[in-house]
């Protein structure tokens, strides 16, 4: 094997003596051939997956791959955090451990007057004939921290379908709802949060029960409501709940609070902006809700005198 | 045609493993459109140093990795990718010999024909950002081009990959 006619490359001088240009001009058609079938491949696949669900095993597939990357570049973050925690001073951890204990016991009274009122909204429920629901289970995830696609708001967690989680499942953290799961590998997931300009989350006012759908805009701290008539009973510091409408996400969590609302006569629909209460850029851990489901109370047939529920 | 052995495959693929792990590193919002397109360097680099080596479809294989990695359509960035090797592999014999600050003018221009096909199919599908800065990876980019060519160059000469 000599070497090749240097007319079509450049000769390389220098150490590397066995590196030998092969000449390209004669594969000059198929380069074009090649691009023109990528291309056409890009886009069958960017429309398939744009659309339909048939590519998430293949996207699953692949994430296995980028998986132990993505476990790479987390570790510093991870390491660092575990270090902090070692190196705590004995101190601090004793008046952290104290602190802890009282937030226990607060919460823990509160749930004493938390469990009596679920067992009356349940036997009122029953009164009503309408139906009731029993609690949702959670699961604990821990974000990885990688950097996603900048103004798409999707962050990694470490649970995938082997900790059955499953597409369009809903998270929340301890202040707030947070996102929905969008994409599911084996052991890791992607979720999108409520302030993605995608997002659209279905919520009502908690004070009046007005409804509206939050969707998100590009700044991460903000979300809009859509469609909020002019002369609509809003205004600012009202909190935002789920409704539930849709069933994705269960009713009752909270989402945001509003922190402007403009009514402009000129425009169709108000301007109705609120920050959401979940901590979305500082949290590391999130809850994972499988909401439960909808179960119907079965009473003896009623007297006309009781209202039937209007649920 | 004859072929000949084929070294040092293995340093292609780390230094794309490391361009997709650089890609992933987590920066402040303001930060992150001063990044470098740290995986289109890569592929510009081997493109034309090893044109018969990585071509097209390893191009448009490191696109689909990193829409998976950041989770974007599939075939987004492939798309970009996969016409910037076209691109460095058609002019390759030309870039091999141009000055470096020729080379790093060439790069500002491949990275920025890839931002703008991935910034076309974001405003198809909805997702375009707004602002200019959005262009600054291709700056970032060409700073960074001397020391990403300089460090491929030496692992390539001392692996011997051809």
């Amino acid at each position: 094997m000599g070497r090749t006619r240097s007319s079509v490359g450049a000769a390389r001088q220098g150490q590397c003596g066995r590196c030998e240009i092969e000449p390209l001009f004669t594969r000059g058609p198929a380069h074009t051939t090649r691009i023109v079938f990528f291309v056409i491949l890009s886009l069958l696949l960017m429309t398939a997956d744009h659309r339909y669900p048939y590519l998430e095993r293949v996207r699953a597939g692949l994430t296995l791959v980028i998986e132990p990357l993505r476990w790479l570049v987390d570790l510093p973050y991870a390491a660092a955090g575990r270090l902090v925690d070692s190196v705590s001073s004995y101190r601090g951890l004793l008046a952290q451990n104290q602190d802890l204990k009282q937030q226990n016991f607060l919460l823990k009274a509160q749930l004493q007057k938390y469990a009596a009122l679920e067992a009356e909204n349940m036997r009122l429920r029953e009164l009503l004939e309408s139906s009731f629901k029993v609690g949702d289970r959670v699961l604990i995830a821990e974000l990885r921290q990688v950097n996603m696609e900048p103004f798409t708001r999707q962050i990694v967690l470490n649970k995938g379908s082997e900790h059955a989680v499953y597409k369009g499942q809903p998270l929340v953290d301890a202040d707030g709802v947070i996102g929905q799961i969008v994409h599911v590998a084996p052991y890791s997931s992607t979720a999108m949060l409520i302030t993605d300009p995608s997002h659209a989350l279905p919520i009502q006012v908690n004070r009046n029960g007005l409804r509206a759908i939050a969707v998100g805009t590009t700044d991460p701290d903000s979300m809009e409501l859509l469609h909020v008539a002019n002369n609509a009973a809003i205004e600012p510091g009202d909190l935002l709940v789920t409704s539930g409408l849709g069933g994705r996400f269960p009713p009752g969590y909270p989402v945001a609070r509003v922190t402007q609302v403009e009514n402009d006569t000129s425009a169709p629909f108000a301007r109705v902006l609120a920050k959401p209460t979940a901590r979305l850029q500082r949290t590391r851990e999130v809850l994972l809700v499988w909401p439960a489901a909808q179960t119907q109370s079965t009473p003896a047939p009623r007297p006309a005198e009781v209202e039937p529920a209007s649920e | 045609m004859n072929r000949q052995v084929r070294y040092g495959g293995w340093f292609i693929w780390l230094s794309i493993v490391v361009a997709l792990m650089l890609s992933m590193v987590p920066l402040p919002d303001s930060a992150m459109w001063f990044w470098p397109q740290w995986t289109t360097l890569v592929v510009i680099y081997w493109c034309v140093a090893t044109p018969a080596r990585v071509g097209i479809g390893v191009g448009w294989l490191v696109g689909l990795l990193l829409d998976v990695a950041h989770g974007t359509l599939l075939g987004h960035h492939a798309l970009g990718l996969a016409v910037v090797a076209f691109i460095a592999i058609k002019l390759h014999q030309r870039v091999r010999v141009f000055p470096l600050w020729q080379q790093a003018l060439t790069v500002l221009v491949l990275v920025a024909m890839d931002q703008m096909l991935v910034l076309w199919v974001k405003g198809i599908i909805g997702t375009s950002p707004q602002t200019w800065t959005y262009w600054m990876p291709s700056l970032a980019s060409m700073l960074v081009w001397p020391l990403v060519y300089g460090m491929l160059r030496r692992s390539r000469r001392r692996f011997r990959i051809a």
